[in-house]
């Protein structure tokens, strides 16, 4: 089972990531859940989402202690939780920013999803749309089939620039 | 058509597919995305039903309970503290004999608020004289809807269904889901006592004890006949979409010592807590409880019970343990967990076997052996 | 004069107090409503008069449904009877306490939806079913079992607070004046919408006078200007010719009030404020009536 865990701030797109992600994974013929884990919160509160991917029926609800990824889409939260917490031995880190830091015993995958969704004018209520571009850069790692993370995207939004987003990422990304 | 939902969203796509005439729902966290979901598609003409956007959840079933006696059908949906607030109708909607289908989102109830998974809110509606049951994934939310309302709508049943899901780890998870179109799996709604004006009736007046006494015996008599409505419905639907589903979910129980008995999501999850425990030579199993009304019979002796409660009823016991408890002799080793979403693994679940007490209380993370 | 049907859907056996007014009104409405009628009742004393089962004094059919709940449950009727393409008229006869206390929030959210159904209140100003406790259109001074001493709050004012809510038709009427109860069930009926009537019903049980005077102890209301007949239709308000007369020149409250036990030893301070409420209801429906307000 491959584990999951999406930090941003509520209004980002963390929750739809997931979704998208799972849909993706889905559409490669996985089996997949996506899970935020609600407080009450509101725009702008950190935000923790979990994906899990894998080739059984999966029936696991608990939340990710030992992830094999985490995706951080604001690096202001950051500041506020340790998005490295339990991450496993090896495991990625996949940071929306132009480059990112060493980080010991972890490798990481910087990409601009921000710039990204500015240069193509994917801004929704004053926010870049960063949960598109993201299935591209995670298509790029090799979570996903880009053909799926396409698929998946096409299915949930209309505004074909978002699969342009996540094509733009997939170039962006350094393997 | 295969596709992803949450919980919540394949509860509404059922509903979609059986096309109650009335629904009329109050928004309550974490049964939201129903109601939006229904609202979006009534207003969009996908779904030709009359939505009555009510102002509580006691009206919301008043008006289910309205118009479902006309002979319409009807579905509604709430959680927590909309249930509670709505318990003099649910209590009505069965004594009726209206086979109203609800979706309950289970949540703890107040105070402090809390909005997540719980079963306290549901499992204090049991008497009511509804069939109860809960579900543990996103397909089976889907499926156990369309059941629901042919179980309801039977003639020997005609009671009211309330469907459970586990507020966020199910109604907000996404999995994939299978939306078959039921067809005439479920056939067209007939209420036998409908409302007919030419033949004018007093329903709901005044009775005396023996009518009285009569009609609760008549709702439990249809209780003990939606066991067998259930497994028919059950296998029917298995014959016809390929999904298995019994009042009793069993997992590698059958060569079991020890055998964890929960309810919803709790069950999936102990069901890789069995695999861990088998893994380290414990021969574990688990019971996952479906439908809770009517109860169902067990087999359970020569095994030690492992039963986990994400509820309690104060100054008695663990609600799910005290049923177990009455209906089979079993002395279990009680976990109380999970109560206003506490967090609980499959990890911690092979713990509670691992450290069982037959006959012991556990209150998880609060106390040990109380 | 409008044609009253003879045709009787209240049967004679009833179990109904002598001099019921709500039972009578009911006649009327019925008569005004006919066959084609289901009638939604909350617990009240209508619950009652209707016998135990399985027979029924009432030859249409009655859903009878819990406190709070009368307008929400002829909300999802009338929704349902619409969606079968049925025009079954759906009324709900409701109690003074199960429309301005426990009802109250469920007939303001059914007004607001603009739901299609009759809500009649027949207000006998107190809990008369359960033996006179208070209610909240028990007038101010009256003696009930749980105001002992005469009540120290004023008559919710209902119509007020449903007129706030635009219905397309409001009414008052008594079961004293039965040809205006059917007229105006019958013009509530025949308007899209939800439309409500205030129905003033003297109970000899509660208000403690004898059981021969129901109709009399209606029209002194009236003639006293303690109730007004009015309608509001589409917003316009009509004051009825009987309560325009008995504005103009009203009998004195004391021949309201005196025959009426609840009233008993009451002092000039409450027979005042009674009398300056009344006052300004009349001088409010009145200068609504010319369009001053």
């Amino acid at each position: 089972m491959y584990e999951i865990r999406i930090h941003s701030r509520g209004g980002e797109g963390g929750v739809t990531a997931a979704r998208l992600l799972a849909l993706a994974a889905f559409r490669d013929g996985k089996y997949a859940t996506a899970c935020p884990l609600y407080g009450a919160e509101r725009r702008g509160a950190p935000v923790v989402s979990y994906v899990r991917i894998d080739d059984h029926p999966i029936r696991i609800y608990s939340q990710i202690r030992n992830p094999d990824l985490v995706v951080v889409l604001d690096t202001g939260v950051m500041e506020a939780v340790d998005v490295l917490h339990g991450l496993k031995p090896g495991g990625w880190v996949l940071i929306n920013a132009p480059k990112a830091e060493e980080i010991p015993g972890h490798r990481s995958y910087p990409v601009d999803l921000t710039g990204i969704a500015l240069s193509l004018g994917l801004v929704i209520a004053g926010s870049p749309v960063l949960d598109t571009p993201v299935l591209g850069a995670l298509a790029k790692m090799g979570i996903i089939s880009l053909e799926s993370a396409k698929a998946a995207i096409t299915e949930m939004f209309s505004d074909e620039r978002n699969v342009r987003a996540a094509e733009a990422a997939y170039q962006e990304l350094l393997p | 058509m295969l596709t992803i939902a949450t919980g919540n969203k394949a509860v509404a796509a059922a509903v979609k597919e059986l096309r109650p005439a009335v629904i009329a729902a109050y928004p309550i966290t974490p049964q939201t995305e129903i109601v939006e979901q229904i609202a979006a598609w009534v207003a969009a003409g996908e779904l030709d039903s009359s939505y009555i956007p009510v102002e509580s959840e006691h009206s919301a079933m008043a008006a289910c309970i309205g118009a479902s006696v006309t002979g319409a059908r009807t579905f509604t949906a709430t959680s927590s503290q909309g249930l509670a607030y709505m318990h003099e109708m649910v209590n009505w909607a069965a004594g009726a004999r209206l086979p109203i289908v609800m979706a309950n989102v289970n949540r703890a109830l107040a105070p402090g608020w809390n909005i997540w998974a719980e079963h306290t809110d549901a499992f204090q509606e049991r008497d009511t004289g509804w069939l109860q049951v809960y579900v543990g994934t996103v397909q089976e939310a889907y499926d156990t809807v369309v059941m629901a309302y042919r179980i309801a709508e039977h003639e020997e049943v005609l009671l009211p269904v309330m469907v459970n899901l586990d507020g966020f780890l199910l109604s907000h998870s996404t999995q994939s889901l299978e939306t078959d179109s039921p067809g005439d799996f479920v056939p067209p709604f007939r209420l036998p006592h409908a409302i007919d004006v030419a033949h004018p009736a007093g329903y709901g007046t005044l009775t005396g004890p023996d009518d009285y006494f009569r009609f609760r015996w008549d709702i439990e008599r249809s209780m003990r006949n939606s066991s067998r409505v259930i497994r028919e419905t059950e296998q029917d639907f298995s014959r016809r979409f390929g999904r298995t589903y019994a009042p009793v979910e069993e997992y590698r129980a059958d060569d079991a010592d020890v055998v964890v008995i929960a309810v919803g999501t709790l069950g999936k999850e102990a069901e890789v807590a069995v695999d861990l425990l088998r893994r380290e030579g414990i021969r574990a199993g688990s019971l996952r409880i479906r439908w809770f009304r009517p109860f169902p019979d067990l087999d359970l002796s020569g095994r030690e019970l492992v039963v986990i409660d994400r509820d309690y009823s104060f100054g008695f016991s663990g609600i799910l343990a005290g049923s177990l408890r009455a209906r089979t002799r079993a002395d279990p080793y009680s976990v109380i967990a999970g109560l206003g979403g506490q967090e609980v693994t499959y990890d911690d679940i092979a713990g509670f076997v691992r450290g069982r007490e037959p006959g012991r209380e556990l209150w998880f993370g609060v106390d040990r052996n109380v | 004069m409008t044609e009253i049907p003879r045709e009787e859907f209240v049967l004679k056996c009833t179990s109904a107090c002598a001099g019921c007014p709500s039972s009578l009104a009911l006649r009327y409405v019925l008569k005004a409503a006919g066959h084609d009628t289901v009638l939604v009742v909350p617990a009240c004393c209508t619950s009652v008069i209707q016998g135990i089962f399985p027979f029924t004094s009432l030859n249409v059919t009655v859903y009878n449904i819990a406190f709070a709940a009368a307008a929400a449950c002829a909300s999802g009727m009338s929704e349902a009877f619409r969606k079968a393409g049925k025009k079954t008229s759906v009324i709900v006869y409701a109690g003074d306490g199960g429309t301005v206390d426990i009802g109250l929030q469920g007939l303001s959210a059914a007004l607001e939806r603009e739901e299609d159904f009759l809500y009649v209140c027949y207000d006998n100003e107190a809990y008369s079913n359960t033996g006179m406790q208070r209610s909240g259109a028990t007038p101010y001074g009256a003696r009930t079992t749980t105001t002992p001493a005469g009540k120290t709050h004023p008559k919710k004012d209902l119509d007020g607070i449903v007129a706030a809510h635009n219905p397309p038709y409001m009414a008052t009427t008594c079961v004293a004046y039965p040809q205006d109860v059917f007229r105006k069930v019958q013009k509530a009926l025949s308007i899209r919408g939800p439309s409500f009537i205030h129905l003033l019903a003297p109970c000899p049980t509660s208000w403690r006078f004898s059981p021969d005077l129901t109709i009399e102890m209606g029209k002194r209301a009236i003639r006293s200007g303690m109730w007004i007949l009015y309608e509001r239709e589409f917003g316009k308000v009509t004051i009825n010719s009987v309560s325009k007369a008995a504005l103009k020149n009203p009998l004195p409250l004391e021949d309201y009030l005196s025959p009426q036990g609840r009233f008993s030893g009451i002092g000039q301070r409450e027979k005042d404020i009674l009398i300056s409420q009344a006052r300004k209801m009349a001088k409010r429906l009145i200068h609504e009536e010319e369009g001053v307000c």
